[in-house]
C-alpha cells in the first residue's frame, strides 16, 4: 500500500472513529447537567418525580458513557498511531490541555462511581446532589480542553519555528487562540442543547406511546425550556464563530458560502447546488454575508480568489453548513412554540403530532452537531495545522490501516446496536408506573 | 535529578497503577467467566460485582492518563511508537471496547446473559497479552529503520521466544494479583467459600508467575545481551521482590493476614516493576529512542508537572473518598447495602 492510501484510510478511520465517539460524548457532556438540574428542581419543590427523572436519566447515561469511554480511549490512541507526525509535533506545543483532559475525565468517572452507588445512603439528598457537580463539572471540562486541542489545529500558534526548530513555545498562548473561545462555547453549549432535547424526545415518546403520567408531561417541560435556552445561546455563539472565520480563517467562511470573490456588499447564499461550478436555484441575501460576518452591510468579505487552488476546502462543505444552520434555527422555533403555547395554553403543544415533531428533534439535533464537526474538519482541508502541516504529511506509514478500519467499523456497529437493544430493554422493562409503585412501597406511601 | 526523570517517573508510576488496578479488573472478569463454567458462579460473582461496580471506570483512565502523558513528556514516542503499534494497539483497543461496554452493557442491562461474562472473561486475558508486545518491542531488535521510517518486523517478533515469555507472563501475574486481592476482600467480607476458593486460585497462579519472571531474564540474555546485564546490576531489587513473592505465598497458605499479603504482592511488583524500568534507563526504545532526545521542550514539561501536582490535588481526596465510600466500607463490603441508581 502506497502512503497516499495509507493517507485515505487514516482519514477515513479517523473520521468514522469520531463521529461515533461524537454521538457519545456530546450526551457525556451534556447529560450530567440535565441530571444535576433534575435532581436540584426535586429537591428545591420536594418532588419526588424529578429525583426519579435524575435516577432513570443516570441509569441510561451509564451506558452511553461506557461506549463513549471505549470509543474516546479509541480515538485517543489513534490520535498517536494515524498521526504519529502530528502528534509529535503537537505534543511539543499543545500536550497541555491533553494532559489536563485526563485529569477532567479521572474526575468525572470517580464521582460518577460514586454518585451511582449511593442513592438513598446519605439521609440528606443534597450531600449526593454535590456528587454530581464534581460529574457535571469533569465532563464538561474534557469538552473545553478537547476542543482547545482542536482549536489549536485550526489557529496553531504559541511557538516560532526557526530553520524547522520549534522555539519560544508558550503553552498557554496555544491553548488560548484565537479560534478557542467560540469553539469551546459552541461545543458545550450545542452538548447541552441535545442532551435537553434528546431528553425531551423520550419524554415526547413515552407520552406517544400509551403512557399519560404527569412524570413524563414534567420532564417534557423541564427538558423542553432548557432546550429552548440553550438552542438560542447555541445560535448566538454560532453567529460569533462566523465572525471569527470571517476575521481568522475565511477560506472556510468562503467555502461554507460559496463565496467565490472578494467584495464589498457580500451577498448571503442559501441552499442551492453546484453544478460544473455553477450554482444554481441558491437563495441570495444581499449583502447577507457582510452583515453576517462583520455586522456591517458595507463590509469586505474575502472570496476564494485570494487563496491558492490547493489550499481552498472541499466546498461540499456548504450543505453541512445549511444543515446545521437549519436544524439550529428549526428548534429554536419549535421549542419557542412549546414554551410559548404552553403559557398561552395553546392546543397545537399538547397535539400528537406536535409531539411527533419533539420526538424528531432528537435525530435532527444529532444531524446537525455531526454536520457541525464536519464542515469544521472538512473546512480545515488541506491542512492537519492551518498554515504549518499539510494532513499527508501527518499520517502514518503503515500499510495496514485499512484492515484496522474493517474491524473498528465491525466494533462500531456492534457498540451502537448493543446500546440501542440494552437501552430499549432497560427502560421498557421497567416503565415509570413500576417504579413509582415500588418506590411507594419502600417509602410507605409518602411519595404521590 | 532532571526534568526527563521526573517525566518518566510519574508515566512509570502510572503504568504502574494501570496493571495493578488493570489485572485485578482482567482477573476478575477472567474468575467470574470460569466459575460460570465450573458452576461456582453462585460462590464468586457477588464479591467480583461489588468490588467492580463503582471502580470500572477509573480503571481506564489509568491508562488513558499513561499514553496522554508519554506523548506529552516525549513526544517523539509518538512517531516510534505509534507508527509501528498500528496493529496490536489497535486489537488492544478493541478488546477495551468490548470489555469496556460489554461490563456496562450486563450489569446494568442484561444481568446475567452468559456470552456477556465469556467475553468479558476472555478479552481480559487477551488484553494484557496484546498491550505487553509494547513492553516486547521496547527491549529493541524488532524495528527497522526503513528510509528514516520505523517499521515493525512481525515475523521475528511472532517467533522470539521473548515475546511469548512476555505474554505469558503478564498473563499469570494478572490472574495472580487478582486473586490475592480478591481473596483479601472475600475475607474482608466475611465470604468464607469465596475467600476459600480465591485462595486456592492464587496459590495456583503463583508459580507460573515467578517460574516465567524468572525466565525472562534468561531469555534477554540470548535476545540483548547489552540489557541482560544492565538488568543484573540491579540484583537486589529483584532479590527483594522475590522476598517479598514468598511471604504473600506463605501467608496464603497458612490462611493469615491477607491485608498482608496484599501489601507484600505490591511491594513484590513495585521492585520488580520499578527494577525493571531502572535497568532500561536511558532507553525508550533499545536502541533508537533514550529519554533525552525525545523529550518535549522545558516550558511544556515545567508546565505538564504543574498541572500534574494540582491535578493530584484534586484526585488524591477524590480516590480516598470512593476508597472509603466502597473498598474500605465494612457495610458495603459485606453487601448490607446496595444502593446503585
Amino acid at each position: 500500500m502506497g502512503n497516499e492510501e495509507a493517507v485515505f484510510y487514516s482519514r477515513v478511520l479517523t473520521e468514522t472513529t469520531l463521529s461515533f465517539h461524537i454521538i457519545y460524548a456530546t450526551i457525556g457532556v451534556g447529560v450530567p447537567l440535565m441530571i444535576m438540574i433534575a435532581q436540584w428542581v426535586g429537591i428545591r419543590k420536594n418532588d419526588e418525580h424529578y429525583i426519579l427523572l435524575a435516577r432513570r436519566w443516570a441509569r441510561g447515561f451509564v451506558i452511553t458513557v461506557a461506549v463513549g469511554v471505549v470509543t474516546g480511549t479509541a480515538i485517543g490512541l489513534q490520535l498517536s498511531l494515524l498521526w504519529p507526525n502530528f502528534m509529535e509535533f503537537a505534543g511539543h506545543v499543545i500536550a497541555l490541555p491533553l494532559f489536563m483532559e485526563t485529569f477532567a475525565f479521572f474526575f468525572e468517572a470517580i464521582f460518577l462511581g460514586i454518585y451511582l452507588y449511593t442513592w438513598d445512603r446519605f439521609e440528606n439528598q443534597k450531600k449526593h446532589l454535590l456528587l454530581l457537580v464534581p460529574v457535571a463539572i469533569g465532563a464538561s471540562f474534557s469538552a473545553v480542553f478537547i476542543t482547545m486541542v482542536n482549536s489549536f489545529m485550526n489557529a496553531p500558534q504559541g511557538f516560532d519555528i526557526v530553520n524547522g526548530q520549534l522555539v519560544n513555545i508558550n503553552p498557554i498562548i496555544a491553548m488560548f487562540n484565537p479560534a478557542m473561545p467560540t469553539k469551546v462555547a459552541h461545543v458545550v453549549v450545542t452538548a447541552y442543547m441535545t442532551a435537553a432535547f434528546v431528553l425531551a424526545a423520550i419524554a415526547a415518546f413515552r407520552l406517544l406511546r400509551g403512557s399519560d403520567h404527569i412524570y413524563h408531561k414534567k420532564a417534557l417541560h423541564l427538558t423542553m425550556k432548557l432546550g429552548l435556552v440553550f438552542s438560542i445561546a447555541t445560535a448566538i455563539i454560532g453567529d460569533f464563530s462566523g465572525k471569527y472565520l470571517a476575521e481568522y480563517q475565511p477560506e472556510k467562511l468562503a467555502a461554507a458560502e460559496w463565496h467565490f470573490e472578494t467584495q464589498e456588499n457580500a451577498p448571503l447564499v442559501l441552499l442551492g447546488i453546484m453544478n460544473d461550478g455553477e450554482v444554481k436555484y441558491a437563495i441570495r441575501v444581499p449583502s447577507g454575508l457582510s452583515l453576517l460576518a462583520y455586522s456591517n452591510p458595507n463590509a469586505e468579505v474575502i472570496g476564494l480568489d485570494q487563496f491558492p487552488e490547493d489550499e481552498i476546502p472541499p466546498l461540499y462543505i456548504h450543505y453541512l453548513f445549511n444543515i446545521m444552520v437549519l436544524i439550529g434555527m428549526w428548534m429554536v422555533f419549535l421549542a419557542a412554540w412549546y414554551w410559548i403555547g404552553m403559557r398561552r395554553r395553546w392546543r397545537s403543544v399538547t397535539t400528537r403530532w406536535f409531539r411527533w415533531l419533539i420526538v424528531l428533534g432528537a435525530p435532527l439535533t444529532f444531524i446537525a452537531i455531526e454536520s457541525g464537526w464536519w464542515l469544521a474538519e472538512v473546512g480545515r482541508q488541506p491542512w492537519i495545522l492551518r498554515k504549518i502541516m499539510r494532513v499527508e504529511d501527518a499520517a502514518t506509514t503503515s500499510g495496514q490501516v485499512d484492515l484496522m478500519l474493517m474491524l473498528f467499523s465491525a466494533l462500531y456497529v456492534i457498540l451502537g446496536i448493543g446500546t440501542i437493544v440494552v437501552l430499549r430493554r432497560m427502560f421498557l422493562k421497567n416503565p415509570v408506573e413500576r417504579e413509582l409503585a415500588d418506590r411507594q412501597m419502600e417509602k410507605g406511601g409518602d411519595v404521590q | 535529578m532532571n526534568l526527563e526523570i521526573v517525566g518518566i517517573s510519574v508515566l512509570w508510576t502510572f503504568l504502574f497503577g494501570y496493571i495493578v488496578v488493570g489485572a485485578i479488573d482482567f482477573g476478575a472478569g477472567f474468575f467470574n467467566a470460569y466459575s460460570l463454567l465450573t458452576g461456582k458462579q453462585r460462590i464468586l460473582t457477588k464479591v467480583i460485582q461489588r468490588y467492580l461496580s463503582p471502580v470500572w471506570e477509573v480503571t481506564n483512565v489509568f491508562l488513558v492518563f499513561f499514553f496522554v502523558g508519554i506523548i506529552g513528556f516525549f513526544p517523539k514516542t509518538a512517531f516510534y511508537y505509534g507508527t509501528t503499534l498500528l496493529v496490536p494497539v489497535s486489537i488492544g483497543v478493541i478488546l477495551l471496547a468490548i470489555r469496556g461496554s460489554y461490563y456496562a452493557f450486563e450489569t446494568y442491562g442484561a444481568r446475567g446473559h452468559k456470552g456477556y461474562s465469556f467475553m468479558y472473561g476472555l478479552s481480559g486475558l487477551l488484553l494484557p497479552a496484546s498491550l505487553s508486545i509494547v513492553l516486547t518491542i521496547s527491549e529493541g531488535g524488532f524495528i527497522d529503520m526503513v528510509d528514516g521510517r520505523p517499521v515493525l518486523d512481525y515475523w521475528a517478533l511472532f517467533t522470539s521466544p521473548l515475546t511469548w515469555s512476555i505474554v505469558v507472563l503478564s498473563i499469570s501475574a494478572t490472574l495472580y494479583i487478582s486473586a490475592v486481592f480478591l481473596t483479601w476482600y472475600a475475607n474482608k467480607a466475611e465470604d468464607r467459600e469465596a475467600t476459600d476458593l480465591l485462595r486456592k486460585y492464587a496459590l495456583t497462579w503463583s508459580l507460573p508467575t515467578i517460574i516465567t519472571a524468572g525466565g525472562i531474564i534468561f531469555e534477554l540474555r540470548r535476545h540483548n545481551l547489552a540489557r541482560y546485564h544492565n538488568i543484573l546490576t540491579f540484583w537486589p531489587m529483584f532479590l527483594i521482590s522475590f522476598l517479598l513473592f514468598a511471604g504473600t505465598v506463605w501467608l496464603l497458605w497458612k490462611r493469615r493476614s491477607y491485608g498482608l499479603a496484599v501489601g507484600l504482592l505490591l511491594g513484590q511488583f513495585v521492585f520488580a516493576f520499578f527494577g525493571y524500568g531502572v535497568s532500561h534507563y536511558p532507553y525508550l526504545l533499545y536502541p533508537h529512542l533514550t529519554l533525552y532526545d525525545s523529550f518535549t521542550n522545558p516550558v511544556m514539561a515545567i508546565s505538564l508537572i504543574v498541572a500534574f501536582i494540582l491535578g493530584l490535588c484534586l484526585l488524591i481526596p477524590s480516590l480516598v473518598l470512593l476508597m472509603r465510600l466502597f473498598l474500605f466500607n465494612k457495610n458495603y463490603v459485606r453487601g448490607k447495602e446496595d444502593y446503585h441508581a
